[in-house]
């Protein structure tokens, strides 16, 4: 495929990054607007333990850091740095899921689930919505890292991997404000 | 694109450094609202705005929005974006933050399902 339609293949799909925005913006308003209505229960600041997010923050941030060194690797050619630093972002993404799905099933057990309040419905569909886009960004590395053992940096496996490492900063991107609104905001700060 | 065929081609010093800008970014918010270090709303005020800053540190040293060659239609279609993002959220705040009883903290579940009933007649 030449350049020209590269460029439109990664505008396509910047585009769709763009309406994801959006998306995640209806979630973002309904948490703000709805994380007082607890129900009676308790909120942010007791469910909420900020030294765990903060590790969850980093872990996701080194990993978005980590694509950008495997995609400058795969501009540069080298098949297996590219391997190894996709590898390294694949680790670190698994062990953020990890965290979060810890974290929701500790609150879970502890009977705050998302039937408990407007404030838990809110928290676990934006939050949730997030991982699952992870989830997903996992699947996807796993099997560009496949082509990429398997074929090689080829022209379409080069165009993949530079949108794979764009979607993986956008969530890298999201969670800055998950963390800042959802946990800084929403569990700490009291008036 | 340019002449030569390197899209986002940045040299690696470029996620260095935005990396730990963001590092930086998300320790500074942290602790500022461990600590408590300002009052409430300039505290909310400030930490918002680390997130913001934090965001264009990001889109332009690991997705170098800034390196984007001339229609710039990822910058366009990215603050057409932010300005839908701002009328949802803020529209929806807006809006909310009319209502009544959203705006009382205070009420027991079982005082906002009586409000809910006699002001606005919806029965569960």
């Amino acid at each position: 495929m030449s350049q020209a339609m590269d460029d439109k293949t990664q505008l396509g799909f910047w585009i769709y990054l763009m309406t994801d925005i959006v998306l995640f913006a209806t979630l973002f308003a309904t948490y703000i607007i709805l994380h007082h209505n607890t129900f009676g229960g308790p909120g942010g600041s007791e469910l909420f333990s900020l030294p765990f997010v903060l590790l969850e923050t980093m872990i996701l941030l080194t990993s978005s850091f980590t694509a950008g060194l495997g995609l400058l690797a795969g501009y540069q050619g080298r098949k297996q740095a590219v391997l190894t630093w996709f590898a390294v972002t694949f680790a670190l993404g698994a062990a953020f899921l990890g965290l979060e799905i810890y974290e929701f099933a500790h609150l879970v057990h502890a009977g705050h689930s998302w039937t408990a309040s407007a404030f838990l419905s809110a928290f676990f569909t934006l939050v949730g919505t997030h991982g699952l886009h992870i989830t997903a960004g996992l699947i996807w590395m796993a099997t560009i890292m496949w082509q990429v053992f398997k074929n090689g940096l080829i022209p379409p496996v080069k165009r993949r991997l530079t949108m794979l490492s764009l979607f993986w900063h956008f969530l890298d991107i999201v969670w800055i404000f998950i963390f800042t609104i959802v946990y800084l905001i929403g569990g700490e700060i009291h008036g | 694109m340019a002449k030569n065929e390197k899209p986002n081609y940045a040299p690696r010093s470029t996620y260095i450094t935005g990396f730990i800008i963001s590092v930086i970014l998300t320790l500074e918010a942290y602790f500022l609202v461990v600590r408590e270090a300002l009052p409430y709303w300039i505290l909310i005020f400030t930490v918002f705005a680390l997130a913001v800053i934090q965001t264009f540190v990001q889109l332009f040293f690991f997705l170098h929005l800034d390196s984007e060659s001339k229609p710039r239609w990822k910058m366009t279609t990215f603050l057409f974006a932010g300005l839908v993002v701002i009328i949802v959220v803020f529209g929806s705040l807006w809006i909310m933050t009319n209502l009544h009883y959203n705006q009382e903290k205070s009420y027991s579940p079982e005082e906002i399902g009586k409000y809910i009933e006699e002001e606005e007649a919806i029965y569960r």
